[in-house]
């Protein structure tokens, strides 16, 4: 019944042309048969009359224009999707990569996905506990929100990945229904290995779902993993009533590829040569998180991303921070000083915390901590950079006072163990104890009760 | 003969060797009908983009054309509801197809099964002209929907006028002449969105579009019928500056289009503004709110028509004789679509890969603002506020470029400000708005006679306070004289109590304009005063010891909007303290 196409028109990069082709849908899957048996697959991603132009996920290499016989599948690129596939290893384009054969699937699902309708969506309120106090306090993640980590290279992303994986727990609730997907586009082998290592260590590789695209992996392939991880977790969430924490690493790997396959295609170049569609593409990829009406499973999406020469203004963290809600930035230089997590807090943000932290979720007065935490620790900077020009012994005795806050809240607040879990309680004391380092009348941001109830006599 | 799909690019489609198109034409493509538009016709081939998703499109597959251009349906319904980016019901898409968005929907923009209690205003005999009013009808708690003859009808005579009753939105209300010919005109009529639909004429801006944001009213005033646009990088609150204009400005009607958008942020306007209540009327946000959605994972095709569906839908109601406020979150979102679209027609790009005609289409939307004496001789007016994110934060990028050609008022986001959570972080030193001498008429009778110049003279502090913070950078405030000093205690009362505003506290979410005047008499005050005090020889630490500095800075909490009359004890209070002090 499949035709059988011969031969090839072209083969330019990872596309490749055919002509005297009818009947073929847009973005449908095709299979290219080798002349010694291996099979490739590829998908439709332009048609002009008889002619159509295929891109190759494993790559190109060894395809002459008379070795190759095409069929076309008839149907997108789907993946097998079951609740098997938890502590399976799967590789960029989701076929098992860890020798334990298929996995027999519940359903089949278009890896595309398909944009959420806003009216079907609930508005994430609940807050992962992550037992880190940067993150808890001051950028509170929620379940079903994308919340980005901005590194570098060289920087513990990867450590902080993990930290939150093993720690992550769902206030309330046992966890039973908690499950990881874990993205890896375009990393090295080892890094891979380690993430394994740390979820097996954890006792939750049981729960995890890997899609491995390594950095000598075809890229095309990487264009494909996000979504097919993504996949897994919609219908884990949604289906299976789950919820989904997906670690994506590294996203700048997946830009990259879609600009050189972008490229490979002719296509007009937007900002540093990146595709113009990027934001777009990017969007699909991160909208897929969320809560939807009708499900009691959640998909919350970490994207680690290393900033290219540690520049924010740098499309990819750009556009990635103009998707998710919010971002959680690496800083090189409190990172070099020793402190882990070394996060900038000026620089990080969580826009749905607001919603799912205070009375009723974590503690009544944790808003306020927070504002007053951020505010006190921009005017640290103000004095430090003002201390760099008249040397800190000619500081104002308030200026006095915000340098020490500041070197206490870094050492005590943001530095803490990579196996240290904390409770909100613990991180909001803290909190106070730091802010009892200034006079009261510098809390402008708090009502005069509150500074009461909680400042430390000295 | 048919006319079938040749080639397929996204969401750009060919058709070869056909005449039968026109530009602009709305057209069903393929088996799904897929709602696509032509944009590009030649001897060759024609250009169609298509607003859905186009994977599982065939070559071969036929178009067909629609005769006319893509349209919106305007009647009583669409007030309170949620639209995607070519104006369908995503509530009823939802019902209908599940929680995806799924292609080739076809359901009516206007419910056609809903009844609405009609009047009919009109007899047989009577002379109606285009735009006129010839029944009205409540379309929600706050929103009385009036019926108009389409502005395509010049002339008419009512032949037939229904007796008053429930209707449903098709259903013939009144039958009119027009030169001979009998038209029956229903709840609902036709537009094409790209058209901006016409008005008697134009008359000048005299009134600010009051917001309850003290830095917008006060530093920045949005004009009602004005152009303003709000850039500012991520994180820097867009959105939220946005999301408390739409809930507390005083328009009759909100049309909020999430452009391009988070999907959680219209869940998030869905929710609040069902929620909230409007304290001028009592009701609920939602019964004077539109909602365009088109999210940043839906067909980007539609990312660009949503932002003229929303505008056609606010000229709509604007001709009935409301003030119509337009939400667009963002500018820069509809720019890429078009820069996405101008790239798969492998046109000739310009600036950064935006196509040549950038500016020209985004001075079309923005001229679609205005405050207009209306075809039936109310007045309406639009008021467009649009976000702008700048790639990388970069003011000179060209959308923020070209968006400040054609806007009069400025409101610029910034990131220091936001890192410091200064909210809302508005820059007071770049923005600006070209209006204020417009409304001097409006605030001597409504606010204040001083209120400019109380304005003014807070606005010179916070500018003297910026040079002096360039000396203080190199030096320290310690060496700083204290008549120098007194203005950065001053400055920062301004920037800390006034310009600061809480939009989760219950009060200082919406301040209203009397207020913000006597919050800034009293600041007034108390520097005058503390300027008399320190020429006396008191010194600024003495001063500051008296509290009231750190007591003003809190005000906007203390004394809640219905209770002005405490601002006279303060101000009591400061002619005391502060001129005991030294004596």
């Amino acid at each position: 019944m499949n035709i059988q196409y011969s031969g090839l028109a072209d083969v330019n990069g990872p596309l490749v042309a055919l002509e005297g082709v009818s009947g073929v849908a847009y973005e449908e899957i095709a299979e290219l048969r080798l002349e010694d048996g291996t099979r490739r697959l590829g998908r439709v991603v332009q048609m002009e009359g008889d002619k159509v132009i295929l891109q190759v996920f494993e790559g190109t290499t060894g395809l002459s224009l008379d070795n190759t016989r095409t069929v076309f599948k008839g149907r997108p690129l789907e993946i097998p999707l079951s609740t098997e596939m938890l502590g399976r290893v799967f590789n960029g384009a989701g076929k098992p990569a860890d020798g334990l054969g298929d996995v027999f699937a519940e359903k089949y699902g278009d890896i595309n996905g398909r944009a959420l309708n806003p009216v079907a969506r609930s508005y994430p309120r609940n807050y992962i506990h992550t037992g880190i106090s940067s993150i808890d306090c001051l950028m509170t993640l929620i379940r079903g929100q994308k919340l980005p980590i901005f590194s570098g290279s060289g920087l513990s992303h990867n450590k902080l990945a993990v930290q939150i994986v093993k720690q992550a727990r769902i206030a309330e609730e046992n966890g039973q229904d908690f499950a990881i997907v874990f993205a890896a586009m375009g990393v090295q082998n080892d890094v891979a290995d380690y993430f394994r290592r740390e979820f097996d260590q954890a006792g939750a590789s049981g729960r995890v779902v890997m899609f491995l695209n390594l950095s000598n992996d075809p890229i095309i392939e990487r264009i494909l993993t996000p979504k097919c991880a993504l996949t897994t977790a919609e219908y884990l969430a949604f289906e299976k009533n789950m919820h989904i924490l997906v670690v994506m690493t590294d996203i700048t790997s997946y830009a990259e590829a879609l600009r050189e396959f972008s490229s490979s295609k002719g296509e007009i170049p937007g900002r540093k040569g990146y595709p113009g569609y990027l934001y777009s593409d990017l969007a699909a990829m991160y909208e897929r998180a969320g809560v939807i009406e009708g499900s009691s499973g959640s998909v919350t999406q970490i994207p680690i991303l290393t900033m290219p020469n540690d520049d924010i203004t740098h499309p990819i963290p750009d556009l990635t921070a103009y998707i998710t809600e919010g971002q959680i930035v690496f800083d090189r230089q409190l990172d070099s000083e020793g402190i882990y997590p070394g996060l900038s807090v000026l620089l990080s943000l969580s826009r749905l915390m607001k919603d799912g932290i205070g009375e009723g979720y974590t503690r009544s007065d944790h808003s306020d901590v927070a504002n007053q935490l951020f505010a006190a620790y921009a005017k640290v900077q103000d004095a430090r950079s003002l201390a760099s020009v008249i040397g800190e012994d000619e500081l104002s005795d308030t200026d006095k006072k915000y340098m020490e806050f500041g070197e206490q809240f870094e050492q005590r607040f943001l530095n803490q163990g990579a196996d240290e879990n904390r409770s909100m309680d613990q991180t909001l004391e803290l909190a106070w104890d730091l802010l009892s380092l200034l006079p009261k009348t510098e809390l402008d941001r708090m009502s005069p009760d509150l500074i009461e109830a909680h400042y430390r006599q000295q | 003969m048919n006319n079938t799909i040749y080639a397929i690019n996204g969401p750009v489609i060919k058709i070869r060797d056909t005449k039968d198109f026109a530009m602009r034409e709305m057209v069903y493509v393929g088996n799904k009908h897929l709602i696509g538009e032509v944009i590009g016709v030649n001897d060759s081939a024609t250009t169609i983009q298509v607003y859905e998703n186009t994977a599982g499109l065939k070559i071969g597959e036929e178009v067909e054309g629609t005769g006319g251009p893509m349209s919106v349906t305007l009647g009583p319904g669409i007030i309170s509801n949620i639209f995607d980016g070519i104006a369908r019901p995503l509530t009823e898409m939802k019902k209908t197809d599940g929680v995806f968005v799924t292609e080739g929907s076809d359901i009516p923009t206007v419910d056609p099964n809903r009844e609405f209690d009609v009047t009919v205003l009109v007899k047989v005999g009577d002379e109606l002209s285009a735009g006129q009013i010839y029944a009205e009808c409540p379309e929600s708690p706050l929103i009385t929907n009036r019926v108009m003859v389409p502005p395509s009808i010049k002339n008419c005579k009512v032949t037939f006028a229904a007796a008053d009753g429930k209707y449903k939105p098709d259903d013939t209300i009144i039958r009119v002449d027009v030169n001979g010919e009998e038209v029956p005109l229903t709840l609902c009529q036709k537009w094409p969105i790209r058209t901006p639909r016409p008005v008697a004429k134009r008359i000048p801006i005299n009134t600010p579009l009051i917001t309850g944001q003290r830095v917008l009213d006060t530093i920045v005033p949005v004009a009602k019928g004005g152009a303003a646009a709000i850039p500012g990088g991520f994180g820097t609150g867009k959105t939220m500056t946005q999301h408390q204009i739409a809930k507390w400005c005083d328009a009759d009607i909100i049309v909020y289009i999430g452009c391009g958008e988070r999907g959680n942020e219209m869940t998030q306007v869905l929710e609040e503004f069902g929620e909230l209540i409007d304290p001028k009327s009592g009701k609920h946000l939602t019964d004077r709110t539109v909602l365009i959605a088109n999210t940043s994972n839906m067909p980007v095709a539609a990312r660009e028509a949503s932002i003229y569906t929303g505008i056609t839908i606010a000229e709509y109601y604007r001709d009935m004789g409301y003030d119509i406020a337009i939400m667009a979150d963002s500018t820069s979102r509809w720019a890429e679509a078009l820069r996405e679209i101008s790239g798969r027609l492998e046109e000739m790009p310009a600036e950064e890969g935006y196509p040549a005609y950038l500016p020209s289409r985004l001075a079309e939307f923005y001229e679609r603002a205005g405050n207009c004496s209306v075809l039936s001789g109310k007045r309406g007016s639009v008021t467009i506020i649009g976000a702008v994110s700048p790639a990388g934060s970069d003011f000179s990028e060209p959308v923020t470029q070209n968006t400040k050609r054609f806007v009069r008022c400025f409101i610029a986001l910034d990131k220091q400000l936001a890192y410091a959570r200064h909210y809302p972080a508005i820059n007071w030193l770049t923005s600006y708005s070209e209006y204020i001498p417009e409304f001097e008429e409006f605030y001597e009778k409504n606010v204040g006679e001083d209120f400019l110049a109380v304005r003014q003279e807070i606005y010179n502090i916070l500018v003297e306070e910026n040079r002096l913070l360039e000396i203080v950078k190199l030096i320290g405030s310690d060496v700083l004289p204290d008549d120098q000093k007194l203005i950065l205690e001053t400055a920062k009362v301004i920037r800390v109590g006034f310009l600061q505003q809480n939009a989760f506290h219950k009060d200082d979410t919406y301040v209203p304009m009397d207020k913000q005047l006597e919050m800034m008499r009293t600041i007034l005050l108390l520097n005058k005063r503390s300027v008399e005090a320190v020429k006396r020889g008191v010194a600024v630490s003495d001063i500051l010891k008296t509290g009231l500095f750190d007591k003003l800075t809190k005000i906007k909490y203390e004394i809640s909007n219905d209770h002005l009359e405490k601002f006279a004890e303060i101000d009591k209070e400061i002619e005391s303290v502060i001129s005991a002090l030294g004596q």
